[in-house]
């Protein structure tokens, strides 16, 4: 089995592709959160996987095209984010702050929490840059000496946590308007919310791309500050 | 033509990126460069948005499914979360939740404070 699926060059693009497609299927039968797309392809696809006792790394030889394709596609995150330019400009003042606000309540909140289950300086400095885009965190997280393996695992789940999630969120807290919709899904989770942010509108992508990128290098700067608090 | 055009434009910007990456010594991701690349050559219009426009939206539209693999790669290196496993199971989502909503509060309280302004 692992050897046919090795030899394919398109089995992970497709299982990929068709456990998305049935994501979207069932979130549009049923409407509740839970059904999030990319939640649902994630789970069948580890489902089949498991099932037909298939290697991940077998997969992977086909659906690491996938992932080579996400550079670019974040270039081009770059596009929404000028075509929206006028409402930056406009909101310019806002936006900065929200963002700086969203970056010291990330570390505070990292900060207050390793201190509760009393993590040890090393483990609080994997967390530390937890909500910004993994190649800046992974980054962060060498530098300060953390575990990177386990600082990107928990970028991708605090990822996959905000798209699945950033629609009660914002309804929790009563957010209503496009740009601060997209800013606080992108300080909180990157790229992966970024893309359900792009779903709500491109005002909201703009927006949530922008956070990426500012929130990203804020935290460059706070979490090598608070490293120094635990 | 034009996806000639578009894919050579962004694959272009994305190898200039992962060059600025390899002579700068910072943690920052060649696509953060790039995004920030990209959006200037179109703000100053070397780059037009026709000139990119349809291929971008076909690999921004497509990203969500990108997520996958890496994430489904987890459950390869399941075993380093172990040890922090339930400290993780409280601070991933409480942290998330609190950068979402403080943000999204604190964007929308000024916004709609200097909208009262202007009227």
């Amino acid at each position: 089995m692992n050897n046919l699926i090795l030899s394919s060059t398109t089995f992970g693009v497709v299982i990929s592709f068709l456990g998305f497609m049935i994501g979207m299927a069932l979130k549009k039968r049923f409407k509740i959160a839970i059904f999030n797309p990319l939640l649902i392809a994630i789970l069948l696809v580890i489902a089949v996987l498991k099932l037909f006792r298939i290697d991940y790394s077998s997969y992977n030889a086909s659906a690491k095209y996938l992932s080579y394709l996400l550079t670019p596609a974040t270039v081009c995150l770059a596009i929404p984010l000028y075509t929206q330019l006028e409402k930056l400009r406009q909101n310019l003042l806002a936006i900065l702050c929200a963002l700086a606000v969203g970056v010291l309540t990330s570390l505070v909140s990292v900060l207050a929490l390793s201190a509760l289950f009393r993590l040890s300086h090393q483990e609080y400095v994997t967390l530390l840059p937890k909500s910004v885009t993994s190649a800046i965190g992974m980054g962060v997280s060498e530098e300060l000496g953390g575990y990177s393996s386990i600082t990107v695992a928990v970028i991708i789940l605090s990822g996959i946590f905000g798209n699945v999630s950033g629609d009660l969120v914002c309804r929790l807290f009563r957010i209503t308007e496009p740009i601060a919709k997209g800013l606080g899904m992108g300080a909180a989770s990157h790229a992966i919310g970024t893309a359900r942010a792009m779903e709500w509108g491109e005002l909201e992508g703009a927006m949530s791309s922008l956070a990426i990128v500012v929130s990203g290098l804020l935290t460059v700067v706070g979490a090598s500050v608070f490293a120094n608090f635990l | 033509m034009k996806y000639i055009r578009q894919m050579l434009i962004i694959l272009s910007v994305t190898c200039v990126a992962e060059i600025l990456k390899y002579f700068i010594p910072l943690p920052i991701p060649a696509s953060i460069y790039g995004l920030v690349l990209m959006f200037l050559l179109l703000v100053t219009g070397i780059v037009k948005l026709p000139q990119v426009k349809e291929t971008a939206e076909f690999l921004v539209e497509i990203m969500t499914i990108m997520f996958i693999p890496a994430t489904v790669g987890l459950m390869e290196n399941w075993d380093v979360l172990r040890p922090i496993l339930f400290p993780l199971i409280v601070i991933i989502p409480v942290t998330t939740v609190l950068v979402m909503g403080i943000t999204g509060r604190t964007a929308q309280r000024i916004l709609r404070r200097r909208g009262k302004e202007n009227e």
